[in-house]
């Protein structure tokens, strides 16, 4: 490996860590920004231009506040648990294609940091790991109302992750790669995007990522009604922070993966039809594919407003009896499509 | 070859702290660590689809499920069941023999030859996918009919008994 492949993915590591940080921190405020719009309030303006600079106080404030450690908990794994919950959000972004490859000099940039052949099973693998960060944390406070919320996570993530698993199964039937970015490079244009021919795969695959994002109607793991403040009760300072970064972080890459499966990625109507260069494409492709990104986290926002949060049974009937034989029947239904067309119409 | 070293020390070094740690769910913890550095082995013999997939089914979701029973269990050293000594003797007997055993099977090992992988692209999804469906087809169909069964046993098990009106 030369040494300026290694400077061009370290450049590129870093400004993906940054975008995810500062999205995750502005995910804070456009939160309480919508929450606010949609109860007809104003939310924060203080800090800043119409609260522009809100994050930030909140941000100074989660590093000077006391950081407390509950006598009976367990030191090492209670630190440990927000950790792991950060990392593991962090890295998932790792082979989402941002976008084409600009060509600079002579060389071709890909604005991709890793491309594994088996792109999308590495994100399930990380996603099945985030739960390990919520588990430990819940486990090691040493109290009933962190641990129920730990379990009620574990027990989430592992049921709406075969719904996703099958979800994802009908799609690499139509795509056949479990590259990212071929994934995305197939969906060129605006008739070959994949919710045209997944509609059902999307909408199980969407109700998934709210669960696995332990987002409203999904959040019972931190259910305030319930379990005071779910797994991270006894959480102070940044230790907390870090659990909500992480939340937030983890919305952005699969608003980020939702955009690239099924939406396009990159790819915008007309792409071909405008005669720019390739760099221009790549560049106005980039912001195409944050603008859906951010269309996605304002849809999350939405129905947290919106909706209501599940009972634990409805939530676990819904997984188990309604997604995943829905799930089933969307593969048979791609496979049997797909061989007909083959067949008749190929 | 200093990576493989390094990776099977950390393999070999945490599936020892799963053995002798004292608390469930440390051990616990500890195994998903040795997993992890199994699927490092994986890709280091270029199997990435193995890696990931031991990656996902063990680490992400079998050791979620022991880490949830062991968490609602709430087991610690005042709970743990005293053994009688027969049992520690009848273990440490068998112990022994598991010892004796590996040792006459080691002793006569010869180190193979290093270099025997033929395609170096067969661990990728698409050739692994041609040899399960083509070379192993009943094999690997009859393994899915035995999760299967598993699966509706496990299902039966977990079914409340209904009454009788």
């Amino acid at each position: 490996m030369e040494t300026a492949f290694i400077l061009e993915k370290l450049i590129l590591v870093v400004i993906v860590f940054t975008i995810s940080l500062v999205i995750a921190m502005y995910s804070t405020l456009a939160e309480r920004k919508i929450a606010g719009f949609m109860q007809d309030r104003y939310g924060p303006d203080r800090a800043g231009f119409g609260g522009i600079l809100q994050p930030l106080c909140d941000g100074g404030k989660f590093f000077f506040k006391e950081e407390i450690i509950p006598a009976g908990a367990h030191k090492t794994l209670f630190i440990i648990g927000p950790m792991l919950a950060i990392i593991t959000a962090c890295i998932s972004s790792a082979v989402i294609p941002w976008g084409g490859s600009l060509t600079i000099g002579n060389r071709e940039v890909s604005l991709q940091v890793a491309d594994i052949n088996v792109g999308i099973l590495y994100i399930f693998g990380v996603v099945a790991l985030g739960v390990y960060g919520i588990m430990i944390g819940g486990w090691a406070s040493n109290n009933k109302f962190s641990l129920m919320g730990a379990i009620r996570a574990a027990s989430q993530s592992i049921s709406y992750e075969i719904a996703m698993g099958l979800s994802i199964i009908a799609l690499l039937m139509v795509s056949g790669t479990l590259s990212m970015s071929e994934i995305v490079a197939q969906q060129s244009g605006f008739v070959n995007w994949n919710i045209w021919v997944q509609p059902l795969g999307f909408l199980i695959f969407i109700t998934c990522a709210f669960a696995e994002c332990n987002r409203v109607p999904f959040d019972l793991p931190e259910c305030e009604t319930e379990l005071v403040g779910g797994y991270h009760t006894e959480y102070s300072s940044m230790k907390l922070g870090l659990y909500m970064f992480s939340e937030y972080i983890n919305m952005f890459v699969s608003s980020a993966l939702m955009a690239a499966l099924y939406f396009g990625g990159y790819n915008f109507p007309f792409m071909h039809e405008l005669g720019l260069s390739d760099n221009w494409i790549t560049i106005i492709g980039v912001l195409v594919f944050f603008f859906k990104i951010f269309g996605f986290i304002f849809f999350f926002m939405w129905i947290r407003w919106t909706l209501p949060r599940f009972r634990y049974d409805q939530l676990m009937n819904l997984g188990w009896k309604i997604l995943i034989p829905l799930a089933i029947a969307n593969i048979v239904l791609t496979g049997v499509i797909t061989v007909v067309k083959d067949s008749y119409f190929g | 070859m200093s990576v493989f070293y390094l990776v099977a020390f950390l393999a070999i070094f945490f599936a020892l702290m799963t053995i002798f740690t004292k608390n469930p769910v440390h051990s616990v913890l500890y195994l998903v660590i040795t997993f992890f550095t199994l699927s490092i082995h994986y890709i280091l013999l270029n199997a990435q689809f193995l890696a990931v997939v031991n990656f996902i089914v063990y680490m992400g979701a079998i050791m979620v499920l022991f880490l949830f029973v062991l968490m609602l269990l709430n087991l610690n050293a005042e709970t743990e069941p005293m053994k009688s000594n027969l049992v520690k003797i009848m273990g440490a007997i068998a112990g022994m023999c598991l010892i004796a055993t590996l040792l006459g099977a080691f002793r006569v090992i010869e180190p193979s030859n290093l270099i025997v992988q033929g395609d170096a692209e067969v661990g990728l999804v698409k050739n692994l996918g041609k040899v399960l469906f083509k070379e192993f087809l009943l094999p690997f169909e009859i393994s899915s009919i035995l999760l299967l069964t598993a699966m509706v046993g496990a299902v039966l098990l977990a079914k409340k008994e209904i009454r009788k009106a």
